[in-house]
């Protein structure tokens, strides 16, 4: 079996477009011309330009010796938080921004969550001087100032969502609206491996650099290039999808993805979608997601808001279902508590989404013999307001 | 032949035809709703199954949407509404939604759930055309539904000759790139897609939709296609007041 998107945009039964008639030209312009400037020279070239002198990669492979002490094993930390913006995100922005320039797109559209996507986005339109506008929840607007604040001193718009639930999901739907409304100039720059296809499969092309870097850093300090498990915190699995990309295959690696069960996966709080979802559509894709008896998507709770969506990405269902991914959860509290660990035992603060990750450490088996690599997708500083708030400072 | 194919045979212009969302305002009134746009001379209802994440509508149909959904509307109710009224109701019905609601009812449950309602057609935005060749196409049929595509300004022809060869009753002709209940006049750049439209001679009859609002541009788009239908504009005048009167109002003033 296969990892890589087939020829219909499905990963098994998942992935695929389901798009109104009214995106189809755009997806299908997308489809169509994707591949072919991604594996260009001229592309390749710029990208690894701005990964390397704008974004600062490679990104630190990080021996977390006193982490690995209390855990057991060999753990080390891919240090995604060290990126420009502050996440893994930016991967993502920077590809995308040089794909809509070499389609000719004017203008550039994004949906966030907690901002950290709309940050990163804002940041490559200022860089390429290209307009921005970003779709973002009401509510998230509320409680992500910094970043709102950031995305307008970038000159990026931030449009507030107002329907349904104000947060990620309701942002994407106005993201897409917008897009049927400006079909011809306007690019869509999506977040995460999510969306009709061939998102899913662009944005996990894109954050691939992620486990290209960890092959070759693994080689160097282990003298093998594959670990025994990566874990990665999955929202909609951007950085997960990116982490795991070069190891699809390679069955020895297992692959630990962990979803927030925010105040825990039976209280109806939760953001733990392959626990508590079912086969469905969201945003153009066929996956899994958190829906009601007659396909209401419902809502989700975490306090991340990087990881509060109803859904997965579709090569996540996938992964989930053919048992290739193992999927964990950790709720609020395991997040804050692994947070302020890492932060005492090696002095960095991670970003709640990536503390999600961290979590499941004293959740699995470690062997002595192991090496682990857990992502660390994100940095702190946008979750300072929770952090004081739940731990008292 | 079922009821839709049925009208389109027998009617070609003028074609008047009335989306609302079932549910709302209240839930109740969805039978009236629809007994009401018969008695007020409506050629064809779309009877919306109002969804959590509407994504080809616009601020109207979501707001009238996430109201139903409040008021407790779901698909059980929905087709238990339909089936209450069938004996009474002769036109044909239209139900409009999104994949995902008939995906997570079973396809077959829902298919079957549309013909004891009396329902003659879907419209369902995010059914494309590949996925309904590949995967719906032969169900439908099993059930004697039809379904209805969409076409925009940006669709090429060689696509719509071949949603044209796929359909069997309308093609939705969307009046521009736009969400539901967008625009309100008609340009001349639309002028001149009803036309290119037109002039290939389609199989299928054309009806226009996507900001006809009132009897200005439902004329003007009679002047192109068999009919038009209406869907933001009137779900505005059924929030305001909600009785056969408003309705039958609402109906003269766009046939005047």
């Amino acid at each position: 079996m296969g990892y890589s998107v087939d020829k219909n945009g499905f990963y098994g039964d998942f992935g695929g477009a389901f798009i109104p008639e009214l995106l189809f030209p755009n997806v299908k312009e997308l489809e169509d011309n994707y591949i072919q400037i991604l594996e260009s020279d001229e592309f390749q070239r710029e990208y690894k330009n701005l990964l390397k002198d704008y974004v600062g990669r490679p990104s630190p492979l990080y021996l977390a010796k006193r982490l690995s002490e209390k855990y057991g094993g060999t753990i080390y930390l891919k240090r995604e938080d060290l990126n420009h913006t502050g996440a893994h995100k930016v991967n993502n922005t920077v590809g995308q921004i040089l794909l809509a320039q070499k389609l000719g797109k004017k203008r550039i559209i994004a949906e966030t969550g907690a901002g950290q996507h709309g940050v990163a986005t804002a940041t490559v339109c200022a860089l390429m001087d290209l307009e921005c506008i970003v779709y973002m929840g009401e509510i998230d607007i509320e409680r992500q100032a910094p970043n709102v604040a950031r995305m307008k001193m970038l000159g990026a718009e931030v449009r507030p969502a107002t329907s349904g639930s104000k947060t990620l999901k309701d942002a994407t739907n106005e993201a897409i609206r917008d897009w049927i409304n400006n079909p011809e100039d306007t690019y869509y720059l999506i977040g995460s491996v999510v969306g009709p296809h061939p998102y899913p499969d662009l944005v996990a092309r894109l954050q691939a650099v992620i486990s290209e870097e960890m092959k070759i850093q693994l080689k160097e300090k282990t003298g093998k290039e594959n670990p025994d498990k990566i874990i990665a915190c999955v929202g909609g699995g951007s950085n997960a999808a990116g982490a795991y990309y070069h190891y699809l295959d390679d069955e020895d690696v297992e692959l630990i993805a962990v979803e927030a069960s925010g105040k825990g996966v039976d209280t109806g709080e939760t953001a733990a979608t392959t626990t508590i979802g079912t086969p469905g559509i969201i945003h153009g894709s066929k996956t899994l997601l958190m829906q009601d008896d007659f396909g209401q998507i419902t809502e989700p709770y975490s306090i991340s808001a990087g990881l509060d969506y109803p859904g997965i990405g579709p090569l996540h269902a996938h992964l989930f279902a053919s048992h290739r991914g193992v999927f964990l959860s950790a709720t609020d509290k395991e997040a804050l508590d692994s947070a302020l660990e890492l932060t005492r035992l090696e002095g960095i603060i991670p970003a709640l989404e990536s503390a999600h990750a961290l979590a499941v450490l004293s959740k699995i088996e470690i062997k002595d013999t192991d090496t682990i690599v857990v992502n660390l997708s994100g940095r702190g500083d946008k979750d300072m307001e929770t952090y004081q708030r739940e731990l008292g400072y | 032949m079922n009821k839709l194919q049925e009208l389109f045979k027998n009617k070609k212009s003028d074609i008047l035809s009335i989306y609302f969302t079932a549910g709302y305002p209240k839930l109740e009134t969805t039978g009236e709703i629809i007994k009401g746009l018969e008695k007020s001379g409506v050629d064809f209802i779309e009877v919306g199954m109002p969804f959590s994440d509407p994504m080809a509508d616009g601020p109207t149909i979501q707001d009238s949407s996430e109201k139903a959904l409040a008021n407790g509307m779901n698909l059980d109710i929905y087709f238990e509404q339909l089936k209450s009224i069938k004996q009474d109701v002769y036109l044909p019905l239209i139900a409009m939604g999104y994949v995902n609601q008939m995906m997570r009812y079973g396809d077959d449950k829902f298919l079957q759930a549309c013909v004891d309602g009396g329902i003659s057609g879907l419209i369902l935005p995010d059914l494309s055309l590949k996925v309904y060749e590949e995967e719906y196409k032969t169900k439908f049929e099993k059930y004697g539904l039809v379904n209805v595509f969409l076409v925009t300004p940006q669709t090429s022809e060689e696509r719509i000759r071949e949603i044209d060869a796929i359909s069997n009753s309308f093609i939705y002709l969307v009046s521009s790139a736009s969400t539901t209940g967008s625009k309100s006049d008609i340009n001349q750049v639309q002028v001149d897609y009803f036309k290119r439209v037109k002039n290939m001679n389609l199989k299928n009859p054309l009806v226009i939709g996507f900001g006809i609002s009132n009897n200005e541009t439902f004329s003007q788009a009679c002047d192109y296609a068999s009919g038009a239908i209406i869907g933001s504009a009137f779900v505005k005048s059924v929030s305001e007041k909600n009785d056969f009167e408003t309705i039958s109002k609402f109906i003269s003033i766009i046939r005047s």
